[in-house]
Parts: C-alpha cells; structure tokens; sequence
C-alpha cells in the first residue's frame, strides 16, 4: 500500500485527530457539565419572528443563499435550525416558504419541514409547493427570491447559511417588505451587509451553535464547549507562536501546516 | 431501525470522506471517485424532481388564475423553450439555446447584479447613521476607506491611502481572521455531530 503523506499534511491530520478528539471527549462526558449558555439576540429573536408572523397571518420565507450546496457544514447548520423553526411554526399554524437553488436542498427541506409538521400534528398544513426550487443560476436565484418575498409580505425573512453577491439583493428586498430579518452567514464579506441591513445576524460559528442553544441534547451543548477550549487552545497558540518566533524558536514550522 | 441505518451509513461515509483525504491509495481513490458519481447520479435527479416541482408550481398558478400568472407563464414557456432547444439543436455556438443564454439570461442577471449599487447606497445609508460613539467611530473609519482608496485618496494627502490600506490589512483583517478561525472550529464540531448522529436533522 503506497501512503503519500507529506509532512504538512501529518501535521494538519494532527490537528484533524486533535480538534474531533476534543469533541468527542466533550460530547461523551456530556451528562457531567451544566453550563449556562451566552445568550444570542439573534436566536432569542426566532421565537418573537414565528410569533410576529402568527399574529400577522403572514408565513415566514426561510432560505440558504446561493453560496453552499448540502455539503458544506454551513447548509447543514442552518437547516438543524430549520427543524427547530418549522417545529415553532407548525405548533403556531404558520406557513414556511424555502426557496432555494439547489434541488438536493429542496429535497432535504422538504423532508425537515413534512416531519416538523406531522410532528406537531399539522400534517395538513404542510403544503409541498412552498418548498421551492426557483434556479441554479445566482441572480435567476435572487430574483426568485425578491418575488417571492415581494408578493407573500413575510412577516419574518430568515437568511441563514453561504451567501455570496445575492446577500445584500435579499436583505434590501426583506427590510423593504418589512419582514423581521433574522441573518447568519460564514461569509465575512457579506456579514457587513447583513448587520447593517437585518435586525439580528448571527455572525460566523454563531450559526454552528445555533443547534446547540435551540436543542435540549446536552451532547449537542457540550459539542459548543468544546469549540470553546479549542478556541482558547487558538488564542493561546496565537501569542505564543509570535513570540517563539522573536526568541528565534520556529515552533509555527513544526505546529502550522 | 431506517433512521439508524442512515446515521451508520452517514457514519461511515463520513469517516471515509476524512480518511481518503489523508490516505491516498488506488483504493480509497477508487470509492472517493465513485461517491462523487453518486452524488452526481442524486443531484440530476434532484435537478429533474426540482424541474417537475418548478412547472407543476407555476402552472398551478396558470390554471387557477392567479394574480401574476403570466409571470409564471413566462417561466414555464422559458423552461420549456431551453429544454427543446438543447434537445434539438443542441447547445453550440450558434445554437438558440446559446443565443437565449446570451440575449435573454445574461442580461437579466446583469440587470439583477446592478440592482446592488443602489441596494448599496440604501443599506449604506442606514448603516453609517451616527447615533452612537461606535457608530461615529464606523463612519468614519469608512469614510477613510472609502476616500483612501479612491483617486481623491492621493489628491488629499499622500498619507489617506496608507491610512485606509492600514485600515484594511490591520484592525478588519484581524476581526476576518478571528470569525474564520471560529467558523473552522464550527465546521469541525458540526461535521463530527453529523457524522456521529448526534444531529440528525436532515434524515
């Protein structure tokens, strides 16, 4: 068997076998932490979107950008907020639209939002043709969108997961339809046009824990924890490595791929 | 007992994914391109259940009356014209296909993509409100920006431009970096949660 492994790449699986080691461990000895978690404006706000949505008589448009397709952690991240978000609004009765560019998406969506519904005991207010596939390419995307948000008046507009150029298109659109705009992206370019144009934005890994704050798994709230010490293990690396440096140590050739 | 054979298929394929990325051999090689054919495989006939679900959505609309149906009437007759057209002349140069692409789709998409400058000024507008000391400090770290790196930049001061590329490789490259750090961390606990079936949203 021939094994071509560089030496950058033993040291990023490494890192790999360290950052899911941490994980693990965390999510394994789960039943022993209770943590208080910092609270998100922008997840506390989805509880008052479905309940201003109810209120209103008008659905919610929930949609993942054109940016990632179903591989990408971000598209998973915020369709686990999907679940959380369809169980509200088929507990309050109130339609979700999905539109989206990918079909495999759909797909999925289509399959969150039947069960959120028969789990509720609203199977009948499931309607297949509010999940959406409007088009592949990006502006056909965000036109589709704009109509939609457009002619349905949302009473909540939820923008989570990989945005690219589109991101500001549908922001402008929900804030003129005076929809509540709930937003969260990977995206640092497009995150300056969230915050300035939605009312929450859950900024960066704020998406990946989003599960974690919604979920009453403790597995799923260790996982968070353990993010935490690897940040901290990050920041700690971050002002040692610098000053190794300056002292002549070249550790980062031996840590950094 | 499906929902289990779905996280252990999850399970396992997600551990591959990992493990052929760090082990090159003819075999994981092997099962690496074939799960991508799969995937191939499932997204064409995504595409195609997503085609169906398009049309049949827009010509419900058609059917009964809808306010705006002769939107969804222009959509369905767009489909339907791309379709044949490939099928018939295929999708050269010269094909209609291609002059519906260049004629019809990308300007349209132009049309779409500069809609951004002027969404630009609006949300511009609001976001540089100075109702706050924050607020005022991201005003004017923007008009900086802004200024520093146009022509003005140089005709105002030689200095403005190294201000505003400063500004840029400095104080936002830090904030970029410290997300991204975090989203990566994000990705990886999020990852090893589907792969471990401990978030199973999207069975």
């Amino acid at each position: 068997m021939n094994l071509n492994v560089s030496q950058s790449m033993l040291i990023l699986l490494c890192w790999v076998l360290l950052s899911s080691g941490v994980v693990i461990f965390f999510t394994v000895r789960s039943s022993r932490w209770q943590r208080q978690l910092r609270l998100i404006p922008g997840l506390k706000a989805i509880e008052e979107a479905v309940g201003r949505s109810t209120e209103l008589g008008k659905p919610m448009v929930f949609t993942t950008g054109w940016g990632g397709d179903i591989q990408r952690p971000t598209t998973l991240a915020a369709l686990n907020l999907l679940k959380f978000i369809a169980a509200k609004a088929a507990a309050y009765g109130t339609r979700i639209i999905f539109p989206t560019h990918d079909p495999v998406i759909a797909e999925t969506a289509r399959e969150i939002l039947k069960v959120a519904y028969a789990e509720q005991g609203h199977s009948d207010l499931f309607r297949d043709s509010d999940v959406v596939f409007v088009s592949p390419s990006q502006f056909g995307y965000a036109a589709g969108v704009d109509g939609i948000v457009a002619r349905s008046q949302p009473g909540a507009l939820f923008l989570l997961g990989t945005f690219e150029g589109e991101a500001l298109i549908l922001a402008e659109t929900g804030n003129m339809s005076g929809a509540l705009q709930i937003a969260g992206t990977d995206s640092t370019i497009q995150l300056a046009f969230f915050i300035v144009a939605c009312d929450y934005t859950l900024i960066g890994e704020e998406l990946y824990t989003a599960s974690a704050y919604l979920s009453d798994d403790k597995r799923i709230k260790a996982s968070m924890l353990a993010q935490d010490t690897l940040r901290l293990l990050m920041l700690i690396l971050l002002l040692v490595l610098p000053v190794a440096a300056l002292l002549g140590l070249n550790w980062h050739r031996i840590l950094l791929p | 007992m499906t929902a289990r054979i779905a996280a252990a298929v999850a399970f396992l394929a997600g551990l591959f994914m990992a493990a052929q990325y760090f082990v090159k051999t003819d075999f994981t090689n092997l099962v690496y391109r074939s799960i991508l054919d799969y995937y191939q495989i499932i997204f064409a006939v995504t595409m195609l259940i997503g085609g169906v679900s398009l049309i049949k959505h827009h010509s419900a609309r058609i059917t009964i009356r809808r306010e705006g149906m002769i939107y969804s009437a222009i959509t369905v007759a767009g489909v339907i014209f791309m379709i044949v057209a490939a099928a018939v002349s295929g999708t050269g140069v010269d094909s209609p296909y291609q002059w519906a692409f260049n004629n019809l789709q990308a300007p349209m998409q132009a049309t779409m993509f500069s809609l951004l400058a002027f969404f630009v000024a609006s949300a511009a507008y609001r976001g540089f409100r100075i109702r706050s000391r924050p607020a005022f400090v991201l005003a004017l770290t923007a008009i900086i920006v802004l200024v520093g790196r146009s022509a003005f930049g140089d005709m105002i001061s030689d200095r403005l431009p190294e201000l505003a590329g400063w500004v840029f490789n400095n104080p936002s490259s830090a904030a970029k970096r410290g997300i991204l750090i975090g989203v990566g961390l994000g990705s990886v606990a999020t990852a090893l949660r589907v792969i471990l079936g401990i978030e199973r949203s999207y069975m």
